[in-house]
């Protein structure tokens, strides 16, 4: 029991598979006949398309189709649509372009599709895609966020001259300019929250087939909601009953929120599947993959604190633009940052604030959740301010923070921008993460550094992120078989995670199962009867509640069937370590023999309804709250403007604690992906709008050599809103890195003088900083 | 990638055939660069010329201060060389910042050479040490070498066979990556051969480029000291998404001031 239970270390089941390269990811999945699709995208910013001429590319060698946007709207097809209630600053509706699979008349960013051709090989679908003619008229586009919501901006469409597409308000807005104009101090800052891609190390990919036979599609994707994939796909696009297609997920090699439900190559391999009757293959290229791939964050804020004569928090204000990009395909485009922002006054006590985020089309791919999707952005901008508030008043941040920190006996708290913190022990984390980094010991490496001719910096971050929504609910099913061994199917996604291990840790700390028994089963819409699919940190907190009250039920059927076994009514039946015993006795069956029987009627009780296997669809009465404390230790080479992160340490509470492995791995990785978009990850268009970072020669990807020793650690304080206590980890490590990482620098630059500097702290923007500060002070 | 004929000639005479034969053919020497080129269709060459094959262009060896090197010599074995460790140590260390594992397991020292990428390390060590290069007809010297962005002084159908280093009395190379492709941002080689100081600069301009000004300093006094404060102007040098013109100049001095103290702590042959 022990070995396998909840809280125990387990190694990852699936990894023995995936390290001898038995997985099975998108682009392993082939079929007889089939035929390969290559997208042609728009090399544009903003024109319009005069004409498009495919003769050429459709009598090339091999090619069994070229179709274009025209082709598309002939044949019907519809497009998804935005569905959430938003308006426009003015109050009128929201602007929210659909995206066509195929534009017809005029291309909206690099790398917008235009045609997709289908040939008997790949290479022969490159060489007909060459020879398709396009007259483009090019026009002026914006893609700089700042830039696009600024008056006198290109549209990026006719019909929203200001490319606005909608606003969002959180808090109070009276009440918060009340407190400030009763603050004593006020500090504001205005902060840049670069753009980033996923980088995930395996592309995107979709196979599509058409059962002519059963009338039916088959998708074959890497996505994170293959059941949502399937709704969006029959409602909107084909307009068909669900039953109607199977999206089946294999694998995946990372998805992080970019793989989605909504990409145009989903529509594109099933409709030509269907009209070739072949299977049609697209795999993105990496080469491709910055232009195909919708992107993450890109806003910048700007945030106001208040505070009293005693330096207590009175009021916060924030307005942040965010970057839809061209198009907003669906809700998912109108999620970051807004929906995640009421975590924007972070882990602190502050009774008034304010938010207004106002969500801006530009010449870019759109944007769409990406680790941590809102979360990381909201705990970035106040944990910043908090910094230089304290530089500003010349206050110790430490202590700043410590006056203002919500303190666990004030649980639950509700927080001024609508959300509920039901529980958390903020201080502890704090505590705990500065014993572990030493923070006391930091003067004295400081001075070290110095006599080095280094700049040593330290910060801490305190995080608090919005997970597990309450708005979805997940689906976990235990089915038994005659043998007693056991498939797991779960409405979740595994994107390597280590779903399969955490899942069956819970299913074996319930029903003491071997895991050796049992077989998982995810992504596979004929398989799992429903799902909500993985993101926002939902997956172990709403499936593995799931599980907890799946196997409640296969318990409560199989003490029925054991008492019949035993003789004994099912009120005395006990359910322990995987056995049934009748109360106060030694007899007993396990379940595993309960199984068995659930199968053959002359076990059971007259009319008894056999067969051993349960589901259970569980949402969560309310949002969890993961949090923690971030401290990071860099050090700055100010001749070079070097940025090298020596010390990392987070003290987490994520509620209870499942694998601290597998955690330990989540944690790892988010911080990761926070340190590449600090020092180094940036999608840059340039002033014409072309992507200039699309390959890795220019995307900056951080290597294992950056990374200094990362301590993770827990203080669990489980949360009492699920069956199982978890609070949600997948964006965790992502949501404090990015303010840790950022504030460390700034730290580390104070004696030097400088106070403003954006992300990415590359070396040659930190050397600058430093230079043109040196530079004012006549150096 | 497009369609192309490949050929793998057993000697230098059979490559340098085909080469006559077939003016749209490209020499195939590791194919770091050139294979993720043609991936990306971005060149159409009618046929690769595979030297791999051509043992008369392998091989490491000493003939009294000089170290020759085979122009198809892969990295890994520069760096594993016991001879060049003993012999050149900065150039071992300066080969073992060249890409990643893959990269120096295939990649030549010829190959890198004459493609001449502005941002490579092994141009800097050439020019530095004042290296010459031996062709099937001629030698040339590496001040000669290195033409401008992509272009060396190889005329069409002319293959490079070795390339000879002096044995310099002190030498370093110090490299500043650029994060994303790690390549050299800036690089710096400085080494003193039989009492001539180079100072060859990598990364910042077209092609690897000498610091004169520099040199000349160090020709006086060689320290770090000696060229603190000499200006390097913005002229030429690269300004691009990594780095500004200004902030190049400022790693040029940084990193050559780095690699005069390296060679100055270092061995007798160099660090």
């Amino acid at each position: 029991m022990k070995r396998y239970g909840i809280g125990q270390s387990v190694p990852r089941f699936e990894d023995s598979r995936l390290l001898r390269g038995r997985g099975r990811f998108q682009d392993d999945r082939n079929l007889p006949g089939q035929s390969y699709g290559v997208v042609l995208r728009s090399p544009h910013a903003h024109a319009r398309i005069v004409s498009i001429d495919t003769a050429a590319a459709r009598a090339a060698p091999g090619v069994l189709a070229v179709y274009t946007g025209e082709d598309y709207a002939a044949d019907g097809l519809g497009m998804p649509k935005a569905t959430l209630p938003r308006k426009r600053p003015d109050g009128s509706p929201m602007f929210a372009p659909q995206r066509p699979a195929l534009v017809v008349d005029r291309v909206r960013y690099v790398g917008d599709p235009v045609a997709f051709v289908v040939a008997d090989s790949l290479a022969e679908a490159k060489d007909a895609a060459e020879l398709i003619a396009i007259d483009y008229e090019p026009r002026s586009a914006v893609t700089d966020t700042a830039a696009a919501a600024s008056s006198g901006a290109a549209p990026v469409w006719d019909e929203c001259p200001d490319n606005i597409s909608n606003i969002v308000e959180k808090g109070n807005k009276s009440a918060t300019e009340a407190a400030f104009a009763r603050a004593v101090r006020t500090i504001k800052r205005r902060y840049v929250i670069t753009r980033v891609h996923a980088q995930y190390m395996e592309t995107r990919g979709a196979l599509g087939v058409y059962d002519e036979g059963d009338e039916r599609y088959t998708l074959y994707t890497d996505c994170q909601y293959p059941h949502r994939v399937r709704n969006m796909l029959c409602s909107t696009v084909f307009r068909i009953p669900e039953s109607k297609m199977r999206v089946v997920s294999g694998d995946i090699g990372g998805a992080f929120g970019s793989k989605g439900w909504q990409y145009v190559e989903h529509r594109l391999v099933l409709w030509a599947a269907r009209k070739l009757q072949r299977p049609v293959k697209w795999t993105c290229e990496r080469s491709e993959a910055v232009l195909a791939d919708e992107h993450g964050r890109d806003s910048v804020g700007e945030i106001e604190l208040g505070l009293d004569g005693d330096n207590k928090f009175v009021g916060l204000r924030l307005h942040l633009i965010g970057n839809i990009g061209a198009y907003v395909g669906s809700d998912r485009n109108l999620l970051v940052p807004s929906m995640m922002i009421g975590t924007a006054v972070g882990v602190y006590d502050i009774p008034s604030a304010y938010a207004l985020v106002t969500g801006v089309l530009s010449n870019t791919s759109p944007t769409a959740p990406y680790r941590g999707a809102g979360r990381p952005e909201a705990i970035y901008l106040i944990e910043r301010l908090i910094d230089d508030t304290a530089r500003e008043l010349n206050v110790d941040p430490l202590e700043l923070r410590r006056r203002n920190m919500i303190p666990a006996n004030a649980m639950p708290y509700q927080n001024a921008l609508g959300c509920y913190y039901d529980c958390g022990d903020f201080l502890a984390n704090m505590d705990m993460a500065l014993a572990a980094a030493d923070y006391a010991g930091f003067p004295a490496r400081r001075e070290q550094s110095r006599a080095r001719g280094m700049l040593r910096g330290i910060s801490v971050a305190n995080a608090i992120e919005q997970a597990a929504s309450p708005a979805q609910s997940e689906f976990a099913e235990i089915r038994f078989d005659t043998s007693g061994s056991v498939q797991l199917l779960m409405g979740t996604k595994n994107q390597g995670q280590g779903h399969e291990t955490t899942f069956k840790q819970i299913l074996h700390e319930r029903l003491g199962l071997d895991p050796g028994d049992v077989h998982f089963t995810d992504g596979d819409t004929d398989q799992v009867a429903f799902g909500m699919g993985t993101n926002g940190s939902r997956s172990t907190v709403v499936g593995g509640s799931a599980i907890y009250l799946a196997a409640e039920k296969i318990i409560e059927k199989g003490r029925r069937i054991a008492g019949h076994m035993l003789e004994s009514a099912a009120t005395d039946i006990e359910f322990a370590h995987g056995r049934f015993l009748v109360a106060g006795t030694d007899r007993a069956v396990s379940l595993k023999q309960v199984a068995a029987a659930a199968f053959v009627p002359a076990r059971l009780p007259l009319g008894f309804d056999g067969g051993l296997y349960e589901s259970a669809t569980y949402a969560p009465s309310k949002d969890t709250y993961p949090n923690g404390c971030h401290v990071c230790e860099v050090e700055v080479d100010p001749e070079t403007g070097d940025v090298a992160v020596v010390n990392y340490v987070i003290v987490d509470d994520v509620g209870t604690v499942i694998n601290p492995l597998t955690l330990k791995g989540q944690i790892v990785g988010g911080i990761a992906q926070g340190l590449g978009q600090i020092l180094m990850e940036r999608v840059v268009y340039d002033d014409t709008g072309q992507l200039v970072t699309a390959s890795f020669m220019d995307y900056a990807m951080p290597r294992a050599d950056v990374f200094s020793h990362i301590t993770v650690k827990s203080n669990p304080v489980p949360t009492k809103l699920n069956p199982l206590g978890a609070k949600g980890a997948g964006e965790a490590g992502c949501v404090g890195s990015l303010p840790s990482i950022m504030n460390a620098v700034m730290n580390a630059l104070e004696p030097v003088g400088v106070r403003q500097l954006d992300m990415p702290a590359t070396s040659d923007r930190v050397w600058k900083a430093i230079r043109s500060v040196a530079k004012e002070n006549g150096k | 990638m497009y369609q192309f004929q490949y050929h793998r000639p057993k000697n230098l005479a059979e490559a340098l055939d085909l080469l006559a034969q077939d003016g749209d053919a490209k020499l195939l020497a590791g194919g770091q660069t050139l294979l993720p080129t043609l991936r990306q269709r971005l060149a159409a060459p009618s046929a690769l010329v595979d030297l791999a094959g051509i043992s008369e262009l392998t091989g490491i060896s000493t003939k009294g201060e000089l170290l020759s090197i085979g122009a198809m010599t892969r990295y890994i074995e520069i760096i594993e060389s016991p001879l060049v460790q003993a012999t050149l140590p900065s150039l071992a260390r300066a080969v073992a910042l060249v890409g990643d594992p893959l990269v120096r397991n295939r990649g030549t020292i010829g190959g890198s050479l004459a493609n001449n990428d502005p941002t490579a390390d092994l141009t800097a060590a050439a020019l530095a040490m004042h290296a010459t290069f031996v062709t099937d007809r001629r030698s040339i010297s590496a001040d000669e070498f290195f033409v401008d962005l992509f272009e060396t002084a190889l005329e069409q159908g002319e293959i490079l066979v070795r390339i000879e280093f002096p044995l310099p009395d002190r030498a370093a190379y110090v490299k500043f990556r650029n994060p994303a492709s790690r390549y050299a941002l800036v690089g710096v080689f400085v080494a003193e051969v039989h009492g001539d100081i180079r100072v060859a600069v990598t990364g910042a301009k077209a092609k690897v480029f000498r610091e004169h000004a520099f040199e000349a300093a160090l020709q006086t006094e060689f320290s770090a000291k000696a060229v603190k404060g000499l200006d390097v102007g913005t002229t030429g040098l690269i300004d691009d998404l990594h780095a500004s013109a200004e902030y190049r100049a400022n790693l040029i001095s940084v990193l050559t001031r780095r690699a005069i103290s390296a060679a100055m702590i270092g061995s007798h042959r160099g660090a």
